[in-house]
């Protein structure tokens, strides 16, 4: 690193510090702006693909309330994944690119969508442990120093309320439905538990990422935190629908006043991040068939806006 | 990368939305669609789910033209030596009262 980038990497890190934002044309140093771009298009493909489980049960809702819920819920996260490419584009990725990194597989997205929805109750299940997760994860993220990616975040926050809500009052009604809705309820909880405490990432000593993100103030909290946050407030409320949380370790902590509990199975983690999940190809297949599958209706809209235009300069001449 | 990727994307549009009347249009993101009609039509569906919003621009992300943050010393600097122009750089007596 030569003497002027020394210089403006600390007045950049001096402006983090001071708790000034940065914004798309200010100098940064490279390796914070391909951080970002790595954690936005990540961020960005995970709401995309979260998509995918929900609209299994978009045909299967059980009353036109539920599907009429569900079908908002899953456009929410649409419109999440759209905030977050266009607040990644700042950075000077392009969207094609952004696309093509999903669609060959470069990029990742939250290994969560790689479960299967088996059952109405997946649907609760979801909304509550699976975007009470995201929540968690996105109020901290509300903070970060890059300007459009913490502005983008708190729309996504401000929406996402929604979805944890009305999981919970799925789990709600199945819980205090007939033996078998609740059977199913407790097995929704049962498979998708653990799979939400993955969504924090890697334990803090063994995250690549943190202590730099942290230094950068892009992550505010460290992933172990967020995940007993995210424990802490969820057990009382499975509690509530006299449901069990699958795991024999669990037990409060008078000391800490926090529960503790027992530990993440981190084989299958890698395994399912590696891309030998139950859906990892069921998922990016239907994904790059929605966007082959459309290719043709944005030619035509081009084409169409390209005609109007030579339209409007020949009227003009 | 694809072949014809980049060339084919749409274009970028800048969306700013006005939450009511009476405040001004405020920068909400950015979207792409082929012509502005459609721009208009997708921010509303993007950015105005919840009635955020009263009345939305889109201009092209490329007829925007920006300042750059580099020159901000120089660019602003005309004004920063005017005091006269702040209501403090005038002592006016307190028996005077209020203005």
């Amino acid at each position: 690193m030569d003497e002027v980038d020394m210089e403006l990497e600390k007045a950049f890190q001096s402006k983090i510090d001071a708790e000034l934002k940065i914004e798309p044309k200010d100098w940064m140093p490279d390796a914070y702006r391909k951080t970002l771009v790595r954690q936005m298009s990540q961020h960005a493909h995970s709401e995309v693909v979260g998509m995918l489980p929900e609209g299994n049960w978009l045909t299967r809702a059980p009353s036109l309330k539920r599907k009429a819920i569900l079908m908002a819920k899953i456009q929410d996260e649409g419109g999440h994944g759209l905030y977050l490419y266009s607040a990644a584009e700042t950075l000077g990725v392009s969207r094609d690119e952004m696309y093509e990194q999903l669609h060959s597989g470069k990029a990742k997205y939250s290994s969560i969508f790689n479960y299967p929805t088996l059952n109405w109750a997946d649907i609760g299940a979801i909304g509550w442990l699976v975007d009470g997760a995201a929540i968690t994860n996105q109020i901290a993220l509300c903070r970060c120093s890059y300007g459009p990616y913490a502005r983008a975040m708190v729309k996504v926050c401000k929406e996402e309320s929604f979805h944890q809500r009305q999981g919970y009052e799925i789990m709600m009604n199945m819980s205090n439905g007939t033996k078998e809705q609740k059977e199913m309820a407790q097995d929704a909880i049962n498979r998708w538990w653990w799979p939400a405490l993955m969504m924090f990432g890697p334990h803090d000593k063994n995250s690549d990422h943190t202590s730099q993100s942290m230094t950068w103030k892009i992550k505010r909290t460290s992933n172990d935190e967020l995940r007993q946050r995210f424990v802490d407030a969820t057990v009382p409320q499975a509690d509530y629908l006299g449901l069990t949380v699958p795991d024999d370790k669990l037990a409060w902590n008078e000391e800490t006043q926090s529960y503790d509990w027992g530990e993440i199975d981190w084989d299958e983690f890698r395994n399912v991040v590696a891309g030998n999940g139950l859906c990892n190809r069921e998922r990016l297949q239907t994904r790059r068939d929605a966007h082959d599958g459309g290719k043709w209706v944005r030619d035509a809209a081009l084409a169409y806006a390209e005609k109007q235009k030579k339209r409007m300069a020949d009227k003009a001449a | 990368m694809p072949e014809n990727s980049t060339e084919s994307e749409l274009p970028l549009y800048e969306v700013f939305i006005r939450s009511k009347n009476g405040l001004h249009h405020k920068h909400a993101g950015s979207l792409h669609a082929p012509d502005a009609e459609m721009a208009l039509t997708n921010a509303r569906d993007v950015y105005t789910r919840r009635s955020e919003g009263v009345s939305i621009w889109v201009v092209k992300a490329t007829d925007v033209v920006a300042s750059s943050p580099e020159d901000k010393g120089n660019f602003y600097e005309p004004n920063d030596d005017k005091l006269y122009r702040h209501p403090t750089f005038y002592n006016i007596p307190d028996e005077v009262g209020h203005m």
